[in-house]
């Protein structure tokens, strides 16, 4: 079989040789690589428009970080941009935008997009054995209906009276009325009406997920032999489904709050900034309703967001489960227990949402019971640390670049991990509740954690999604500065928030208690400076191995899933073979099996077939 | 690669991971030393709030150190190059049944030691003077300053005789200081670091929330949740005085209502 | 046509030159189609159940409630829920139409469900004009603001119904639903239900009580 049908995406192919059959006739360049239905391209769109969005978000952060070690000092560089009016000195209600949208830009435009959009759409057919996904068209609808929201979340930037500033929890009546703050205008219904538009996008792709995993797999390929990729971006995606229209519903509420002053999250009786609800109005002459109850929006906000939290880690979970069973040449420990842990912690990250909610004046009896929901969520947790290691013992590990960043997700995930146990008891939180221990706990989550799977996964896959090889020494360059300067960044909050700073302070030395915490601010900031600076090494690599990197072949790494069987960069169609899956993913070091893989279409006497 | 540099590669990838619990639990143990810890705590319930605190450190702190030691350890043994097969194992039932019973155990142990403390702190009010029906004051969270309002000796919250202040709460020490707190607009967090206190002030919500301070001073008072762009200069006081002290306060602060009543 | 057959596109999976083609591996015995609908059910339970318990939360906590009937005009919603609960019985008598491969018959069926849909929505604006003309708008009280979100969102369930419906009946009558292949109302019939059963859970929570 050759590669002569295959079309290339992103015309990286190695000098021109390209072939189309005469048979297959030929896309326009707007079909292919624009309005394309191929998953692979549709995966490869989301990848880069989430790394451009990543590089967003994280100019956010440096201006974050530059106000806390700094405050109110001239901004270098990103200053004259964001604050032109003041010279480049940030403003109150400037930094409170920025927090707002550093947070949202991270969480709804690049974890969750660059997870399940960018991966969940290039591995699924391709590990399942699937020609594509099970409906092209609504796939590539998916992801246009991102850029509606990416349009509006950059309107809100510049709408009058400036970004939203709510927070990315955006609590009413902050965010509800007018008065309350600038942001709270234009800024802040753009901020609702792209998290729409991003909700439906992610719905699309939800469906098409589980439909295609469903129904479209190989011949063979059970559900028990799937990748825990699969089950890692499955799981998410009915965490989608079933999460994320509950947050849809709430933003409508916001919205009509704010548009046709409605009163759903406005109690009676209340005056902010000289304007009473009842009495003053924005669009008619009745004024708003009220007798709504802020807490509403709490807790519908955090019936998603907190299934969030595990749409932004199980997939990542499942990656650095297959990049460190691949590296280490061992099968996965106990692949049974990791899936239903996967499962476990989704199933419990339904009945959780209350302990973002132990200050907020709900019940405290209720706050025992989401107390004791959390704690049993670190159990799953923990199983799947304990199977990482288990994996690992006894195995052939190949240091590469993939492999360190999936082993430091499993070392920061730990971290992550652990200090939730202190949030999740309620006195503890009593005093850490929204302090930098908080900042500290999310961010070895979703950046120590998360950020550093997506590293491992674009090292790994980087030679199937283009068809060459990354620079591994630039690699491991960019591993090390990402590591030390992740854990400089992030370490010492958790000592921050133990003195008690609290998150979305614009000066903290205002107070007695905080005066004393600002070197060691300075010292967080300039890490994070470095932490950006440093990913130079991973654009530099990325886009030049893109042109230079050495041709891949089909199975550079030597895995044995089904990704692996096709060409690289794979054709419209994925596979040029008939496909049968006789085994489960993980079997490497197969005693009696001369090679030390034995890929999952091989029929191997040696393997046990489930 | 040759032998020496992936020897020295592979030291290096160990030191970079063994520094995270080194250097994690060094930062830990000098926190206090450099002042990134706990402030002194002032109220009578804080040293039940810090133990749990302390309790909990110590097991995710052993855990931390367990695990990835572990890691490192694997990293570093298992990273040779060799020519020969990995173990071919897919898991073990003991193992698992293992490490799922014992943090199960520990997990349980440890939401069942949070819940007479919570139930203390936020359950339950203390039986003392003032109760959530006839609180010592009312405190008001607005865009961006703390408003107390003291009642009058019939004990209402309405009527000429309240005292009212701003950013500046002035408490009795040893006693069970019972009040209400409210929000006059969006959300606020009443936040004491030296009581361990922190409630959220909803709007339309009237919350009893409770402490005893245990020594005299001025405390700061901090605004825990975003309130808008003065959200970093919402800051108050809490000023703990001895009983008399505290008497000879309110009498003076009555003596000036009287004298500027009478001036209108 | 067999299940997995069914359930394989050539012409949207891939072009057969590049790759044979084969069953997949046993997934539920249920066309592809109908398994992403009912998943897109499922969000748009949960969807109404995030508004219908906002409204829940408001309602029990409010110190006073409204009685809807004093508000609402219920007898002449009684009768518009009537024939929405009729365009369910409808619609099952065009999908049976298509499985005899009776084209007539399933082009009358739909249309009348098509015409119900739009009767009532037509109605519903009436009673929207009629609202608003006497000045009861969102921002009057809660009741209100719950009263449009929770009928407004329905309503644009039911439009969507109608739209999605009007192309299914163009594209019967271009004789692209033979008696072997009519999932597609099949699929349209099942969203129609749904809306039809979220709409009697609206009444009754709504206009009744």
């Amino acid at each position: 079989m050759s590669n002569a049908a295959i079309a290339r995406p992103l015309g990286l192919d190695p000098a021109g040789t390209v072939h189309v059959t005469h048979d297959h006739h030929e896309l326009g360049f707007l079909r292919k690589y624009i309005f394309s239905v191929d998953h692979k391209v549709i995966g490869i769109q989301f990848l880069f428009t989430g790394l451009i969005m990543l590089l967003f978000g994280g100019l956010m952060a440096m201006a974050v970080r530059w106000q806390l070690a700094w405050p109110w000092t001239q901004m270098p560089i990103l200053g004259k941009v964001l604050f032109p009016e003041t010279g480049g000195v940030a403003t109150p209600e400037g930094y409170t935008m920025l927090f707002t949208m550093h947070g949202t830009l991270m969480v709804f435009f690049v974890i969750i997009p660059l997870l399940t959009g960018t991966f969940g759409n290039y591995l699924i057919p391709l590990m399942i054995g699937a020609p594509d996904m099970a409906f092209p068209r609504l796939n590539m609808m998916g992801y246009w209906f991102w850029w509606p929201g990416i349009v509006c979340i950059l309107l809100s930037f510049g709408a009058q009276g400036g970004g939203p500033a709510a927070g990315w929890t955006a609590y009413p009546p902050l965010s509800t009325i007018e008065a309350a703050a600038p942001g709270s205008n234009w800024g802040q219904n753009w901020w609702l009406l792209s998290l729409t538009f991003v909700g439906v996008s992610s719905m699309m792709g939800a469906v098409n997920y589980v439909t295609t995993i469903v129904k479209m797999r190989a011949p063979g390929m059970g559900f028990f032999r799937m990748p825990l990729s699969i089950w890692g971006l499955m799981i998410a995606a009915l965490l989608q489904l079933f999460a994320l229209p509950v947050l849809t519903a709430a933003s409508f509420m916001q919205l009509f709050d704010r548009v046709f002053d409605a009163g759903f999250f406005t109690p009676p009786d209340i005056i902010i900034n000289n304007f009473s609800p009842e009495a003053g109005a924005t669009v008619d002459s009745v004024g708003n309703a009220t007798g709504g109850h802020p807490l509403l929006w709490q807790h519908l906000f955090w019936f998603y967001s907190h299934p969030a939290v595990y749409i932004m880690v199980l997939p990542a979970m499942g990656f650095a489960s297959d990049i460190i069973s691949v590296h280490a040449r061992k099968p996965i420990f106990g692949y049974k227990p990791m899936a239903y842990s996967m499962a476990a912690i989704a199933g419990l990250g339904f009945i959780v949402w209350g302990h973002h909610m132990f200050m907020s004046g709900m019940n405290p009896s209720v706050g025992l019971v989401f107390m004791t929901a959390t704690m049993m969520i670190a159990l799953p947790s923990a199983i799947k640390v304990f199977n990482w290691l288990g994996t690992l013992w006894g195995s052939r590990i190949r240091l590469n670049s993939a492999m360190l960043f999936a082993l430091a997700f499993v070392a920061m995930f730990i971290i992550g991990g652990l200090s939730g146990i202190w949030m999740a008891s309620t006195p503890p939180d009593i005093y850490i509740h929204d302090t930098y221990i908080i900042v500290a706990h999310f961010h070895y989550v979703v950046f120590a954690g998360s950020v550093m799977a997506i590293f491992g996964s674009l090292y790994h896959w980087f030679p199937k999604m283009f068809g060459r090889m990354m620079n591994e020494t630039l690699g491991k360059i960019h591993f090390f500065g990402t590591f030390i300067f992740t854990n400089g960044v992030f370490y010492m909050m958790h000592q921050l928030g133990l003195a008690g700073l609290m998150r979305r302070t614009a000066d903290p030395y205002a107070y007695e208690t905080y005066a004393h915490l600002q070197p060691m601010n300075q010292f967080i900031s300039i890490c994070a400076f470095c932490l950006l600076g440093w990913q130079i090494f991973f654009v530099v690599n990325f886009f030049g191995s893109m042109i230079w990197g050495k041709r891949a072949p089909r199975n550079p790494w030597k895995a044995t899933s089904l990704e692996w069987e096709t060409p690289s960069p794979p054709g419209h169609g994925n596979f040029d073979k008939e496909l049968a899956v006789y085994h489960g993913p993980y079997e490497y070091g197969v005693p009696g099996v001369e090679a030390d893989f034995v890929p999952q279409t091989q029929k191997c006497e040696h393997v046990s077939a489930h | 690669m040759s032998q020496l540099k992936h020897f020295l590669f592979r030291i290096t990838v160990a030191v970079l991971f063994v520094l995270v619990p080194i250097l994690g639990v060094y930062t830990f143990v000098k926190a206090p030393e450099w002042r990134l810890w706990f402030p002194e705590n002032v109220s009578s319930y804080g040293d039940e709030i810090d133990g749990l605190f302390h309790t909990i450190t110590w097991m995710v702190g052993i855990t931390f150190v367990g695990t990835e030691g572990v890691l490192v350890y694997l990293i570093l043994r298992f990273s040779k190059k060799d020519a020969s097969k990995a173990n071919y194992t897919h898991g073990s039932h003991v193992l698992e049944l293992i490490w799922t019973a014992i943090p199960a155990l520990l997990l349980v142990f440890v939401a069942f030691s949070q819940m007479s403390v919570w139930s203390k702190i936020k359950i339950n009010l203390p039986d003392g003077e003032y109760t959530a029906e006839n609180p010592f004051m009312e405190v008001y969270g607005s865009q961006f300053d703390w408003r107390v309002r003291y009642p009058d000796a019939d004990k209402n919250f309405s009527g000429a005789d309240v005292i009212e202040s701003a950013f500046d709460i002035y408490v009795p020490v040893d006693t069970k200081i019972v009040f209400r707190l409210k929000s006059r607009d969006v959300l606020h967090s009443f936040f004491v670091p030296k009581f361990r206190l922190k409630q959220d002030a909803v709007p339309g919500m009237n919350i009893p929330v409770w402490f005893e301070a245990e020594e005299t001073g001025t405390y700061d008072l901090i605004c825990a949740e975003l309130c808008g762009w003065g959200h970093y200069k919402m800051a108050g006081k809490v000023h703990v005085l001895a009983q008399d002290e505290f008497d000879a306060w309110l009498e003076g602060r009555r003596e000036a209502l009287y004298s500027n009543g009478s001036e209108d | 046509m067999s299940e997995s057959i069914a359930a394989y596109d050539p012409k949207v999976d891939a072009p057969a030159h590049l790759h044979p083609v084969y069953d997949y591996d046993s997934g539920p015995p249920v066309e592809r189609g109908k398994f992403a609908i009912w998943l897109f059910l499922a969000t748009e339970i949960m969807f109404f159940s995030g508004l219908i318990g906002a409204y829940i939360v408001l309602r029990s906590g409010a110190s006073t409630w409204p009685n809807p009937a004093d508000r609402l005009a219920v007898d002449l919603t009684a009768v518009n829920t009537f024939i929405l609960i009729c365009s369910s019985y409808t619609m099952v008598l065009s999908l049976f139409a298509a499985e005899k491969g009776d084209k007539g018959g399933t082009l009358k069926w739909l249309g009348l469900t098509i015409l119900i849909g739009s009767a009532f929505v037509s109605v519903q604006v009436y009673e929207y004009i009629e609202l608003i003309h006497h000045g009861n708008i969102p921002s009057k009280d809660i009741f209100w603001s719950t009263f449009y979100v929770m009928t407004g969102f329905h309503g644009t369930h039911v439009v969507i119904g109608v739209i999605w419906l009007a192309t299914v009946w163009v594209r019967v009558l271009k004789g692209k639903y033979p008696p072997q292949n009519y999932l597609g109302i099949e699929l349209a019939g099942l969203y129609w239900h749904f809306v039809d059963l979220v709409w009697v859970l609206l009444f009754t929570i709504v206009y009744l009580f």
